[in-house]
């Protein structure tokens, strides 16, 4: 029974955005008694109504409004107007997502304690530690039903995990299984275990796979103090003379505009949207945009290493069968610089379906080398790079030329590769080449980094206000009643997928309003 | 789009007789067809002509020999459309023009891959090879009826997912 606020009902938390960060915390105030209206860009798609079918998925479910490109990335030639491959939807891209859920290692909190000056690296140590989000991360594998956690089985290992597990074992790799996945293993919630139908990432039919669609979000709805408002585009955050945020400009599916007044508003639109919007709400109390007083909004854009292997056999894989993302090689996630590089990453299982697979393995190649790599698709077997990026403040979302339909300015997405970045894959590239060949692969594939899934840090937590964007709660360190409640908060990546430290971050974010609120501080 | 198993008004005989050195035939009076006689089209605004070097211009880019040109045909048919045939036929006018300059011939009558995929080479940067190419991308790849040459078995929610038809069946290992 979704709750319907009055717009100028200003006692609401207005959430932006409901994946991850938003769809969590939006449930989570809703448990606690709070009244909360999210605002989704996106439409309501269910299990029922996603799609075997990669292309068809992605008309579907990824955000396609237009975004622009620039930096030295591969992904600003191949794919100009797609930085990242994230989804427009209620429940965001945790409909998208593939379920790896690792916790960050101790040293990540600490990233320039622990990796010390890197030129050109603007290293910060987050303001919260490994202790403090440990009882967050139990919260967050407890709600997902994360796999190897809880006492909860892990999935079943498929023949792409088989092959990757040969020969990650053949050079000595000890930390190698299926993941510690936010797929049910077994019934939970009333949602059944994995089927191994592959399609991870267009949604998961049978909902075994975590997404705040089907979890969080229609409990936040059941408890009535919960309204989900779809297709409702915001513009733009606004402000009372007293600086505080009260409300958010958004533009309904019939392109009205329509202002929803609130007590606290949160950003959670992503790294990319969240501080697009944050710039886009400049006003002459903030001419450079909210919570902006350090300029660090927008910058320290980070997306994870990225990169994949696939190795191709003289016999069938078909990698595509079976859980895309359970399996993975935690050896190389250490900090160990004698590898001539800071920071680790997790290798982890990956399959694309034909049609991605053409359009991803190798952009713009063509000829016999493209196609008889794919001509032995069924053969092959395909693993990805996660590793930590460094955050640069060059890096960065800024507001492009290019406008909208609504008017606005576009974000513009600039990344160009750190030498530590590129060090990291080229290492990471080997040794994924050389577990496949310990298999007897015939040819191995160094495939180059795809839009980005992992978006990270544009408004990053500090310490002290002058070297990011929010405080270790989330909140912005310039407006009190402002938060941001996502990936975007990312003081840095660490070599883990972020979703669910997305997770314990919002949970834990949910807890500290709930007692603001109380307080009377917010 | 149309396509037919056998091209109307012309025996196989007929076609052979009309044979070129690679890729389809052109049956004159608006249509082209195949060498195997699989596939036959009308052309809406292109010629004949200009659209079998379309198609084998298609092969050269992404070459699979176990795809018949039928599917070619079907991702490149959508430049056979008044809004698309200008460009097009200037596209290929150009990519026979160089041919002519590079191989001495037009780009149908070169008869290796080889020296056809050097002339491609040459056009590489120019923005008609980039629209062909990118449109194959999906156009040639996200052919369903594809997709079983290379093995792969498309949508499996409606048959239980692969939790009992061999997600780890692997036996090499």
């Amino acid at each position: 029974m979704p709750a319907p606020f009055d717009l100028s009902d200003d006692s609401v938390v207005v959430i932006i955005g409901t994946g991850a960060g938003g769809g969590v915390l939006a449930n989570e105030l809703a448990q606690k008694g709070i009244g909360v209206v999210a605002l989704e860009a996106g439409g309501r798609y269910l299990p029922e109504d996603y799609v075997n079918d990669e292309w068809e998925s992605f008309g579907q479910l990824a955000w396609l409004d237009p975004r622009t490109t620039s930096g030295d990335w591969r992904v600003a030639k191949d794919f100009s107007g797609l930085p990242a491959w994230i989804v427009k939807a209620v429940g965001g891209t945790t409909t998208h997502w593939a379920g790896a859920s690792l916790r960050f290692q101790p040293h990540e909190w600490k990233a320039a304690t622990t990796y010390g000056a890197l030129e050109g690296a603007n290293l910060l140590d987050w303001p919260i530690d490994d202790k403090e989000l440990a009882p967050w991360y139990a919260r967050a594998e407890e709600k997902m039903k994360v796999t190897r956690t809880g006492g909860r089985a892990g999935l079943p290992g498929s023949n792409n995990y088989k092959v990757f597990e040969t020969g990650a074992k053949a050079l000595g790799y000890e930390e190698v299984h299926t993941g510690r996945m936010a797929i049910n293993s077994d019934w939970y919630d009333d949602r059944p275990p994995c089927q191994q139908t592959g399609f991870c990432f267009q949604g998961c039919k049978w909902g075994a796979k975590w997404s705040t669609a089907y979890t969080d979000i229609p409990a936040g709805e059941a408890t009535g103090n919960l309204e989900v408002r779809e297709k409702a585009h915001v513009l733009r955050i606004e402000h009372g003379p007293d600086g505080k945020a009260n409300g958010v400009v958004y533009a309904a599916e019939d392109g009205t505009e329509h202002k929803q007044m609130a007590r606290i508003v949160c950003v959670a639109g992503n790294s990319i949207e969240s501080p697009r919007l944050l710039l886009n709400s400049a006003s002459s109390i903030y001419p450079e945009g909210m919570a902006n007083s350090s300029g660090q909004v927008g910058r320290n854009y980070m997306r994870h290493l990225t990169g994949s292997v696939y190795g191709i056999f003289d016999k069938p894989v078909k990698m595509w069968r079976g859980t895309t993302m359970a399996g993975v090689v935690q050896d190389e996630a250490r900090h160990d610089p004698s590898r001539g590089f800071v920071g680790g990453f997790e290798l982890e299982t990956l399959s694309l379906g034909l049609p991605f697979m053409a359009a991803f393995l190798d952009p713009g190649a063509w000829g016999r080398e493209f196609t008889t790599a794919l001509d032995s698709y069924e053969n092959m077997a395909g693993m990805w790079i996660v590793g930590e990026d460094m955050p640069q403040e060059s890096n960065r979302v800024t507001l492009s030329d290019t406008k909208d339909q609504f008017g606005m300015p576009v974000a513009n997405v600039h990344y160009s590769d750190h030498q530590n970045d590129r060090a990291m894959r080229d290492y990471a590239y080997k040794v994924g080449m050389a577990m496949y060949d310990a298999v007897g692969a015939t040819r191995t594939l160094p495939t180059p980094p795809y839009p980005s899934t992992h978006n990270l840090g544009t408004n990053r937590m500090s310490a002290n206000p002058q070297d990011g964007v929010v405080n270790k709660w989330g909140q912005t360190h310039d407006i009190a009643n402002l938060f941001v409640s996502d990936g975007s908060q990312f003081t840095t990546g660490a070599a883990e997928n972020p979703t669910l430290t997305i997770v314990a971050l919002a949970i834990r974010q949910a807890d500290h309003i709930a007692g603001a609120m109380s307080k009377n501080e917010v | 789009m149309t396509t037919t198993t056998a091209p109307r008004g012309l025996t196989r005989r007929q076609l052979l007789s009309r044979a070129t050195a690679a890729g389809a035939f052109v049956c004159g009076a608006g249509f082209v067809a195949g060498r195997d006689a699989a596939w036959a089209t009308e052309m809406t605004a292109m010629t004949p002509e200009s659209f079998a070097t379309l198609v084998q211009m298609a092969r050269d880019i992404y070459p699979h020999d176990r795809i018949p040109d039928a599917n070619y045909v079907t991702a490149v048919k959508g430049y056979d459309t008044p809004e698309e045939a200008d460009a097009t036929e200037a596209g290929i006018a150009a990519l026979d023009r160089r041919a002519t300059d590079l191989k001495g011939s037009r780009y149908l009558d070169i008869g290796w891959e080889r020296d056809r995929a050097e002339v491609l080479r040459s056009m590489a940067d120019d923005a008609f090879f980039e629209k062909i190419r990118a449109g194959l991308v999906t156009g040639l790849y996200n052919q369903k009826a594809v997709w079983p040459i290379f093995g792969y078995e498309g949508e499996s929610y409606s048959q239980g997912g692969y939790i009992d038809r061999g997600f780890d069946d692997i036996a090499w290992l």
